[in-house]
């Protein structure tokens, strides 16, 4: 199996390169995510490429031509912020929203960008690097403070 | 004035705020046409979302939780529902009940440990959750494995889509009051928990299939078990065709209740049986091989309406497909290593531990600091019972993956439950959820 395509418009560039993937037969959008590369800013990318602290990296498939493709869009360093991909595919919906969840990264034109697997009143986007893992004490409104 | 102080706290110590249904007013028009399952955006085929709904107010609907805690979700999948009497206006699943960060904690884990991790999230069909772990570091490392590595892991995610399927058929019975369909369906599903236990030591969460192979080589006497499984559950599929596919409460139930175009299935990214009882021949097994897939026959099952029964007949006899793959394995099993004998990869066996310095070495860095994986990243997808699970890693060239995703195909499967809801009754959602199949440990992981 041949590999995978991988693009890596800018942000401006990223919808309408999927638009144009769409048009190309590119039927499903199979998964979008996020990555934090806090600590790897100097990570090997194509040339022209400035590697920022997030990336969106979304897969989009086409069953006609079996074939699939890899975008990774640089998201930005402190308030990362993509276009959404709703208008194109509406399954994408939950993946932007576990994204932001998860990473903080804002998808513009999602009808309905809030958390979905933390809870509403949960501090921070815990994937991200450094949302130290085992050092915040548990947020639970049922718990008891801080003693 | 005092039961309303004790609603608001009420409200506020359980309320998970924008995540769940608004009321209609304070809902924005895209939100509202996605509740209520409008999903078609692209040009030709757009759907205004104001104008579908008819003219309706807040205070002649009611909008109810089902769940978190409710026998027919499978888990603890809640779902909003906005109800005009008896029937499905509005729909919203609020997830995140059973998230306990296993991507956070793949990244604390070493490649040899990660196993052991995402064989919990789809807890019904561990083996392809650790198979499509395993094929993304594999991808990664550039390793071959041997043949009959590749004949027992496609052999046990068989077995393992027709446990999986075996569960789904008892769940789906007891959710239409088919108790007895319950019963039957976790008792076959308990030859292969038996064999699994026999072959792995575990009946379920299996850490089986590893990277560079797989744990341990079939039991003695596997031919026989393996054949005395296909040849129980393939005769018992027609008890089970007598049962249910016939009996007429059932396909009230099930014909023509929640439908799903093929075009509404691409466009909400769904996958597996959901995507194929539209009649979308899609199966990565066959269109995308991996493993030797392409080396043995079966049929790939499409539906053509995409109701609750096609879904229903296709898991039935994709558990007949893939006995007829379990018994071509048992037939082309190749000997060999069960392993990769890559000894950077796999850990030495005991016997040569006590004898070779060389195999001690390996096996103690093996398993303190694991193995380096070159950097890179990865997306890499096989068909669980459910649809596409997918992986994508990403290795900065150290022995932890810096970052696992894993595309959940119930997560992804849920977000048709708006569209396959609307207009239908509160009994139809009950089999809804249940032909949808999703696992909450998938789902939210």
């Amino acid at each position: 199996m041949a590999a995978d395509l991988v693009c890596f418009p800018t942000r401006a560039q990223y919808f309408a390169l999927v638009e144009s993937f769409k048009a190309d037969a590119f039927e499903m959008c199979v998964d979008v995510c996020g990555v934090d590369y806090l600590s790897h800013m100097d990570r090997p990318l194509p040339e022209g490429v400035e590697g920022t602290r997030f990336e969106v990296v979304t897969n989009l498939l086409s069953l006609s031509k079996r074939q699939r493709v890899r975008i990774r869009v640089q998201a930005g360093n402190d308030e990362p912020e993509v276009e959404s991909l709703f208008a194109l595919y509406s399954g994408v919906e939950a993946m932007e929203r576990e994204a932001f969840d998860l990473f903080g990264i804002i998808f513009t034109n999602h009808p309905d960008l809030t958390r979905i697997l933390m809870p509403e009143d949960w501090e921070g986007h815990p994937l991200r690097k450094d949302y130290g893992a085992g050092n915040v004490p548990v947020q639970f409104k049922e718990a008891p403070g801080p003693r | 004035m005092r039961s309303i102080e004790r609603e608001e706290l009420l409200v506020a110590e359980t309320s998970e705020g924008e995540q769940e249904l608004q009321r209609r007013a304070k809902t924005a028009a895209n939100e509202l046409g996605r509740e209520i399952g409008a999903v078609l955006r692209s040009n030709d085929l757009h759907i205004d979302p104001t104008s579908i709904d008819f003219d309706r107010q807040d205070d002649e609907t009611m909008i109810i939780n089902m769940g978190p805690s409710h026998p027919s979700t499978h888990g603890v999948l809640r779902l909003m529902l906005e109800l005009d009497g008896e029937y499905v206006l509005r729909c919203k699943p609020v997830i995140g009940y059973l998230h306990t960060g296993m991507e956070k904690t793949a990244e604390e884990l070493s490649y040899i440990q990660g196993a052991v991790n995402v064989t919990r999230m789809d807890y019904l069909s561990p083996v392809i959750n650790e198979l499509n772990y395993s094929m993304a570091v594999e991808k990664l490392l550039g390793i071959e494995i041997p043949d009959r590595a590749i004949w027992i892991r496609m052999m046990m995610s068989e077995l393992n889509r027709i446990s999986s399927h075996l569960v789904w058929m008892a769940t789906n019975g007891m959710d239409l009051g088919s108790t007895s369909m319950m019963i039957y369906g976790l008792r076959e599903r308990e030859l292969i928990l038996a064999f699994f236990e026999k072959t792995a030591g575990l009946r379920m969460n299996l850490n089986y299939v590893r990277p560079g192979g797989v744990a341990a080589d079939l039991p003695d006497g596997w031919k026989d078990d393996v054949t005395v499984i296909c040849d129980t559950i393939d005769e018992r599929t027609y008890e089970y065709d007598q049962l249910l596919t016939g009996q007429p409460i059932f396909r009230e139930r099930m014909v023509g209740v929640a439908p799903i175009t093929a075009e509404e299935a691409l466009s909400l990214s769904v996958t597996g049986p959901l995507l194929r009882s539209t009649g979308v021949a899609w199966d990565l097994r066959r269109t995308m091989p991996y493993l030797a897939y392409d080396q043995v026959e079966f049929d790939v099952i499409v539906g053509t309406y995409g109701d609750n029964f096609d879904r229903y007949a296709i898991r039935l006899n994709e558990i007949r497909e893939s006995i007829r793959i379990v018994r071509q394995c048992v037939e082309m099993m190749p000997s060999g290593d069960y392993r990769s004998q890559d000894p950077k990869v796999t850990p030495p066996p005991r016997a040569r531990i006590g004898e070779s310095m060389e195999a001690l070495i390996h096996h103690f860095k093996l398993f303190t600091e694991g193995f380096h994986v070159p950097v890179g990243e990865v997306y890499s997808a096989v068909e669980s019972p459910r649809g596409e699970i997918g992986c994508y890693l990403v290795s900065d060239g150290g022995a932890k993956p810096y970052r696992l995703h894993v595309r959940g195909p119930s997560f992804v499967n849920l977000q048709a439950i708006p569209l396959l809801m609307r207009g239908g009754s509160v009994s139809d959602a009950i089999t809804t959820v249940s032909t949808i199949d999703p696992v909450l440990g998938e789902v939210d992981r």
